[in-house]
């Protein structure tokens, strides 16, 4: 494992992901909610995700974009720890969240994805009512008082509230695909993390469904960090505040070209690589 | 400007493929086959119980009522075989329903791919040794243990609770096997999306994969309860070698009448032990196993109705 000298915001060696031009008064002021320092992860032999060192500005929407397999959701995964499950997954280097590496034996994987959440490809709603979906990781997590609140609150939060408010006692997968995606995410506020990771939450939705979602996450923001997946450019474009853009190596490894504001790194890309993917050259 | 259509290369004209209907038919004929000996086996079962319950000597009133089975003096009674099946059964249950379950929830969501492809296999040939080779088990070892531990006096040579036993060890496979099918069968998804919410392992297995699996769980148990009813080796090896006849109000109900300690024969071990030998056809003795017979399939086919109602009703379905 690598490690690097003080986990002080300033004197790490990540990409920075300020607006250039702007003062580096401005630009240091700003919070992390996750820092990725020298991550790489692998699947037995294979590395997916190489040499990646980013942050995750607080309170905002960044947005991974990359040809498929480059390593994109590998990396999301990572963050939570939630290739753990994957047989075989293992990850080198740090990823800093409060200052603390993740990958430390004494980080409880349970707790710390409890405070960063993850909403999957397919909305994968349980097999129980809709208020049960809602309630259910509070309730694991201990919480009996005011779940009623909880639910509302978490359905309010993900703009589900007055379309399932009369029918909290039907299964789940009663709704439409969009409203699950939309299930999921309230079932992700309702344990109250810090962080939400989304891994191409749209990718199963129509285009309707999907501006739901985009206009949903662009109102999340106020009160989480999101880190978002996306295949889809235009998404990327739309719903975040910085991107970052990653390709593939010809053994298939994934790294990170180029990390900005969505805006700069969309028009005013800094590396060839970045605009003949945005430009549609490949990918 | 006109229009003139492509030349077609080759025909469209319906071809006839005489391989596809051969192979329907024979698919057909294959699930048709095993329905028909069912139909079969029920109309026989019934016809010979028929028999039984119109003659003379018996009626359907005794067999459903009477505590005594003594065909030697006509005396014939269901109960006191019912009785000794239902200890057997629920003997075996207690034991295989949760060390199958156990196991199942073990190799699905614990194991690591290596120790499932040990462990799997080896329950597999578990399976495979003859219900002979249990029934001896039964008889030379589990009996001799339980008696060690509960004393001689209190288990007899012959007893229930050994033949239960080892009923319930032998169908372990059988209730992990399809348990764990059920439990591998629910979508991965289900499991990340309970671990993104800070769930563990434990309550994702409990409260999350475990209810999703309950169809394919609550069929493992069924199939595996009928198992351990119609099981005959090892209850006509261990359980006892005579009805454990009785009477009430002078026999202690738990003392007696549904001590597993103490021998007594079941319906499929009195099958098996009265087919034997020299039983003539047609004769009294002959047409009442058709009748036990009968009531054994009636009470497994209850249990699988039972079941599918609870499914009906429990199931978490998930698309």
């Amino acid at each position: 494992m690598t490690t690097v000298g003080k986990p002080g915001v300033n004197e790490r060696k990540s990409v920075d992901l300020s607006v250039p031009g702007r003062t580096t008064t401005e630009a240091a002021t700003y919070t992390v909610a996750m820092e990725a320092v020298d991550l790489n992860a692998f699947y037995g032999k294979f590395r997916a995700v190489r040499d990646v060192n980013l942050s995750f500005r607080d309170r905002q929407i960044t947005a991974l974009i990359g040809p498929s397999g480059c390593g994109k959701s590998t990396l999301l995964r990572t963050l939570n720890r939630m290739n753990d499950l994957v047989p075989g997954a293992r990850a080198e280097g740090e990823v800093r969240f409060h200052g603390q590496n993740i990958f430390e034996a004494s980080v409880d994987p349970v707790e710390l994805r409890r405070r960063v959440g993850m909403v999957f490809q397919k909305p994968n709603p349980f097999p129980k009512t809709i208020y049960q979906n809602v309630a259910w990781g509070a309730r694991i997590n201990g919480m009996r008082q005011n779940l009623d609140e909880l639910v509302e609150y978490s359905l309010r939060q993900a703009a589900l509230w007055d379309e399932v408010k009369d029918k909290l006692d039907e299964s789940g997968y009663s709704l439409s695909g969009g409203q699950q995606q939309r299930l999921c995410i309230a079932r992700a506020i309702a344990v109250k993390p810090e962080i939400i990771l989304m891994d191409e939450p749209t990718s199963a939705l129509d285009p309707v469904a999907t501006l739901r979602i985009e206009e949903l996450i662009q109102e999340l923001k106020v009160n989480y960090t999101i880190i978002i997946v996306t295949h889809n450019m235009q998404q990327a474009a739309r719903a975040s505040d910085h991107t970052v853009f990653l390709n593939m190596d010809s053994d298939r490894a994934g790294y990170v070209v180029e990390a900005g504001t969505t805006g700069t790194l969309f028009t005013k890309p800094a590396r060839q690589e970045t605009e003949d993917y945005i430009t549609g050259r490949f990918g | 400007m006109t229009s003139e259509a492509l030349p077609l290369a080759g025909s469209l004209r319906k071809r006839r493929r005489p391989g596809e209907a051969v192979i329907r038919g024979l698919l057909f004929i294959a699930a048709a086959l095993s329905i028909l000996t069912t139909v079969g086996i029920v109309f026989e079962l019934g016809n010979e119980a028929l028999l039984f319950f119109r003659s003379e000597e018996a009626s359907l009133a005794e067999f459903l009522s009477s505590t005594h089975w003594q065909p030697a003096i006509l005396d014939f009674g269901i109960w006191p075989l019912v009785l000794s099946t239902l200890t057997t059964s629920v003997t075996a249950m207690v034991v295989a329903l949760p060390v199958g379950l156990a196991t199942a929830i073990y190799l699905s969501e614990y194991a690591t791919p290596r120790v499932r492809g040990t462990v799997k296999p080896v329950l597999e040939i578990l399976a495979g040794i003859p219900t002979v080779v249990y029934g001896y088990f039964a008889l030379t070892f589990m009996t001799p243990l339980l008696r060690s531990i509960l004393g001689v006096s209190m288990v007899e040579i012959f007893n229930t609770a050994s033949a239960g036993i080892v009923v319930g060890i032998l169908i372990i496979p059988l209730v992990s096997s399809m348990s764990e099918d059920a439990l591998h069968a629910v979508p991965m998804s289900l499991r990340e999306a309970s671990f993104a919410v800070g769930a563990t392992k434990l309550e994702t297995s409990l409260r999350v994969v475990l209810p999703g699996a309950l169809s394919g769980i609550t069929a493992a148990f069924v199939v595996s309860i009928s198992r351990a009813i119609g099981e005959t080796m090892v209850v006509a090896i261990a359980a006892g070698a005579g009805p454990k006849n009785f009477t009430f109000g002078e026999d202690s109900l738990f003392g007696y009448i549904l001590n597993p300690f103490v021998a007594g024969e079941t319906m499929t071990g009195h099958i098996v032990r009265i087919s034997g030998g020299d039983l003539s056809y047609n004769s009294i003795d002959y047409n009442s196993i058709f009748a036990i017979g009968l009531a054994l399939f009636v009470i497994t086919l209850t249990l699988n109705i039972l079941s599918r109602r609870f499914v009906a009703r429990f199931r978490e379905v998930y698309e």
